[in-house]
């Protein structure tokens, strides 16, 4: 099979690595370049937990092939904490927003996304940012509660 | 929003608690939070290999023969796996407990008992070809009739699905072909009953869905050891189903574990590290087996189907003087944990009321549907819904307020258990009526004044003075189990109890080792002490530690 | 398996055949790619065509290629927008597009089912002129399916904005699949329906239009009786699928009660 060279942004950082043909994106960051923040849930688009960010929107790195981000800018949950844990890592951790946190790296890449493009969302606009990432533990709510927490702080901030 | 209700059991209760009550980091979110927490598949070998099954089409069908000639030689295709290429090809998953006979191989080789049963595996260099290699083993299927009702499994001449057990039930303590519970005599009491109240309940089968499929992955490691990262929800059980199967002392593997993608009961069946170690051992490569999603849904085992009938004999004013109980649990096409879970059920009848006459005949059923599993306190849940569902029939039927009428039968501190037990801790009747309070519902005087401190024990709390026996359902050729024998067997950890039955047998399943009859479980340790509290306040009440069930008022 | 880029839609369309795929967002494509089932070869195309959006005479000509997160976020398209905030969650609307929906198989493509409502046309890659969205599906049900491509597709702009409407009846909200979805198309003239359009989707093997329902409304006025013989009628020669969601048997039954809310909700305005 053929391998095609891939060179793109992966949370800031220039990196290249070779993808076999066809190979979805959520592998090829996985098996090739080490990533394994988003993981695998289903390969079909339906519960979110492979979610990662391209060029500023959410996109599901299972149904993406992987050649589709030549020149293009991935983040990753892996890359969420820079130095230090990002404001929704802190309200997650605080509203115990994740009990198995298999869903937890997709979850925290759409309200990333939500909070960049609305810095005041309403419970409904938080529960239709996240309506593509299934969560099986937590029940949602605590989800939601750190997600406006987060823009809650950021607005006294 | 949690409200704290202080003003019951008071004097009963140390308020001074560490963790209750108080907002709690998990040790673990960090990782979570950060996209790092280890799960099975975030560990990366070199060269690792992909293991995927060749399924059943069908509900039940004879394995005519498998042609596995044009999968080995298919792009990618390292080896391909049979019945025969597993050492110990039948296990039951609770036969490190030493209950229940082995059933369920881990590649079938002369019928399947179930769609999507798993007959050959498939080792290959990527997912992708160990698919398409897959679509090229060639299974001649004798197609045979099938069941998946629990009543008509039951029924003379049905299906055979589980050979081991040819009736389709599961055969209790080598004794009978259900689970009894005989407490009192019920019938005497039906005649002297004002009402009979009759209900049938039936429950779905519910899939777990843990957003992580199950999966292992196996490799060689130094001094001939083998390690394992698994999605397993019980580490040392898969440790131990892993090391019958492959008859290798446990001491050659390494099993690696702890960080699971959402259980829910759905991890316990060990069904990938036996597979995917074989493969490391077979193949000298790292070797990874998982469900896709599709499999999940399909062959992930289900919560079981249950079925439930009830009839109760009811006085005017509301007690209940008799309930009997028939349950079916659809065990699906093999053992698992459904004979475990009917145990379980058993021990929870007639649900937290005090009944004077019980009885439950409960059958572990097979069926040509997916083996069932454990979920979330699976054995109870199901019949609980009945049970509640059929005490609001008795209230409508009594006329009564279904709150006013689970008061009126609750347990009671002192009274006797049907499962022999004195009751403790009771607190359903404080319950019911916060319940009714918020709900706005209005209560009886009674029902008010009631609490589940007072007017217990007595006579309540004296066992039936006569309970009716009977030797329905009765079997031979079985030996008792050692169900209930703390320590395991003598011989080591994996006991091999039995020669494998042959799948064309229908007879009685063999004999096995001698033991102690059925025995009823009695805690492992003498009582322990409480630990100490992290304060100097002393605790309220009288409060003793149990191994079983925690701190218990006396 | 191989992928195969073009350059442009003219390219992509010559290397079409019955052995290939053409691959868009990649949401239908690449699940098949996933089990290892799907078209040995797969095109696809970077043609800035397909992205575009350009208003026409009478209508909006759409790139087959533009997501629905586009089409919500349009300013010129406030009639397609609950219709494509229906479609997935979020990362599907970011990669699903408007071109991809018109093969999404049962229960998906909901987009396709107002389209065909609103009497949108295809333009297909490599041939001139656009043909009716209806032959299209229907042809897209034939054994082996079409090898085209769909270059874009031209809608025409409803006349009056409250003449058109779309609900979309799931189990889970905001995300769920289709028990149906209905689109109505109902413009009128000096009170009374011309050109009467209704549409079902997740009623059979691909969105369908009811010509029974068409016939009743044509002419009359969004009365309360007309509304309840159209309702009588939803159900009229179709054949829906039993599947996880839903049996056949129930989207038949629920079908008339789900068009009388939809029309009169349209009423109510």
């Amino acid at each position: 099979m053929a391998k095609i060279p891939v060179t793109f942004t992966l949370n800031g950082s220039e990196r290249a690595a070779f993808a076999e043909e066809g190979l979805n994106l959520l592998e090829f960051l996985r098996r090739a370049v080490g990533d394994l923040s988003p993981k695998y849930g289903c390969g079909q688009g339906t519960c979110g937990a492979c979610t990662v960010i391209i060029d500023g929107e959410t996109h599901l790195s299972c149904l993406t092939m992987a050649d589709a981000v030549q020149g293009r800018k991935v983040e990753t949950a892996s890359g969420l904490a820079n130095g230090k844990v990002h404001p929704l890592q802190e309200a997650f951790m605080e509203h115990f927003a994740a009990q198995c946190g298999y869903c937890t790296p997709g979850m925290l890449m759409s309200a990333k996304v939500l909070l960049d493009r609305n810095p005041s969302p309403t419970r409904a606009e938080v529960i239709e940012a996240i309506s593509g990432n299934l969560c099986r533990c937590t029940g949602y709510a605590p989800i939601i509660d750190a997600i406006l927490a987060t823009a809650n702080t950021r607005r006294l901030a | 929003m949690i409200e704290f209700r202080k003003e019951f059991f008071a004097n009963e209760r140390d308020d001074n608690l560490n963790e209750i009550g108080k907002p709690t980091r998990r040790q673990d979110i960090l990782g979570h939070v950060t996209g790092r927490s280890p799960y099975f598949d975030d560990h990366l070998f070199e060269g690792l290999l992909h293991i995927r099954c060749v399924r059943s089409p069908y509900h039940r069908a004879r394995i005519r023969r498998i042609d596995i000639s044009a999968a080995e030689k298919m792009p990618g295709v390292v080896r391909v796996l049979l019945g025969k290429d597993v050492p110990r090809n039948l296990n039951t998953l609770l036969s490190l407990l030493d209950f229940g006979l082995d059933d369920e191989p881990v590649l079938s080789e002369t019928k399947v008992a179930y769609k999507g049963e798993p007959v050959a595996a498939v080792i290959a260099e990527s997912e992708a070809e160990a698919r398409a290699a897959v679509k090229t083993v060639k299974v001649e299927w004798e197609v045979l009739p099938h069941v998946l009702d629990v009543e008509d499994a039951i029924k003379p001449g049905a299906p055979v699905v589980c050979d081991v057990y040819p009736t389709n039930k599961f055969i209790y303590h080598g004794k009978f072909d259900h689970q009894k519970l005989r407490y009192g005599d019920v019938e005497e009491a039906f005649n002297r009953s004002d009402h009979i109240v009759e209900g049938r309940y039936q429950m779905s089968p519910i899939e777990q869905a843990p957003i992580e499929t199950c999966g292992a992955i196996a490799a060689p490691e130094v001094n001939d050891r083998y390690v394992c990262f698994t999605s397993t929800q019980g580490l040392f059980f898969s440790l131990g189903t892993a090391a019958k199967l492959l008859t290798m002392p446990s001491s050659r593997l390494h099993f690696v574990g702890g960080t699971v993608g959402g259980g829910f009961g759905g991890k316990v069946d060990s069904m990938h590290e036996p597979l995917a170690i074989l493969g490391a051992m077979l193949t000298g490569r790292p070797c990874k087996y998982a469900w896709d999603r599709e499999e999940e849904m399909q062959v992930g085992a289900p919560r079981g189907a249950e079925r439930w009938y009830i009839k109760d004999g009811v006085a005017r004013d509301g007690r209940i003087l008799a309930r009997k109980f028939t349950g079916y649990f659809d065990s699906g096409a093999y053992t698992r944990l459904s004979s475990y879970a009917i145990i379980k059920g058993v021990g929870h009848l007639p649900g937290p009321y005090t009944i004077p006459n019980v009885y439950a005949d409960v059958f572990c059923v097979y069926t040509n549907r997916t083996p069932a599993t454990a979920m979330r306190g699976f054995g109870i849940t199901g019949v609980d819904f009945a049970i509640e569902a059929h005490m609001d029939k008795v209230a409508e039927t009594v006329g009564l307020n279904p709150i006013d009428l689970r008061i009126l039968n609750s347990y009671r501190d002192g009274d006797m258990k049907a499962h022999r037990r004195v009751a403790k801790n009771c607190a359903l009747v404080e319950c019911c009526q916060v319940v009714a309070e918020k709900g706005g519902i209005a209560l009886s005087p009674a029902s008010r004044q009631a609490t589940s401190m007072t007017d217990g024990g007595g006579e309540r709390g004296l066992l039936p003075s006569r309970t009716a026996t009977d030797q329905n359902g009765a079997v031979s050729g079985y030996r008792a189990g050692d169900y209930g024998k703390k320590g395991g067997n003598k011989s080591g950890p994996q006991p091999v109890q039995s020669p494998m039955p042959t799948y064309a047998s229908t007879a009685p399943a063999p004999q096995r080792p001698a033991g102690p009859a059925y025995q009823p479980v009695t805690p492992a340790q003498p009582a322990a002490p409480a630990p100490a509290p992290a304060t100097e306040t002393p605790r309220h009440g009288a409060l003793r530690f149990s191994s079983l069930s925690g701190f218990r008022r006396r | 398996m191989r992928v195969e880029s073009y350059k442009t839609l003219a390219e992509a369309a010559r290397a079409m055949g019955p052995d290939a795929v053409f691959m868009a967002g990649g949401t239908l494509v690449m699940r098949d790619v996933n089990a290892g089932e799907s078209a040995s070869r797969i095109i696809r195309s970077a043609d800035p065509a397909l992205t575009e959006i350009r208003a026409t005479g009478d209508g909006f000509s759409i790139g087959a290629g533009v997501t629905m997160a586009r089409i919500v976020a349009h300013r010129d398209l406030p009639f397609l927008a609950p219709v494509a905030r229906a479609v997935g969650g979020p990362q599907v609307r970011n990669m699903a597009t408007v071109g991809g929906n018109l093969f999404a198989h049962h229960p998906y493509g909901d987009f396709a089912v107002a389209l065909l409502a609103l009497g949108a046309r295809v333009v297909l890659a490599g041939q001139g002129g656009a043909k009716p969205l209806d032959d299209l599906l229907r042809e897209r049900g034939r054994s082996g399916g079409p090898s085209l491509i769909v270059a874009s597709i031209e809608v025409p702009r409803p006349r009056d904005p409250r003449a058109f409407g779309f609900v979309k009846v799931s189990r889970i909200k905001p995300k769920g699949v289709s028990v149906m979805s209905i689109a109505v198309n109902l413009p009128r003239d000096s009170g009374r329906i011309r050109g009467a359009r209704v549409a079902f989707g997740a009623m059979g093997p691909a969105p369908l239009r009811v010509s029974a329902v068409e016939r009743v409304l044509e002419g009359q006025s969004l009365d309360a009786a007309t509304i309840a013989r159209a309702a009588q009628l939803a159900g009229d020669g179709l054949d829906p699928p039993t599947d996880a969601l839903a049996s056949a048997w129930y989207r038949r039954e629920v079908a008339g009660t789900h068009l009388r809310r939809l029309l009169e909700k349209m009423e109510r305005g």
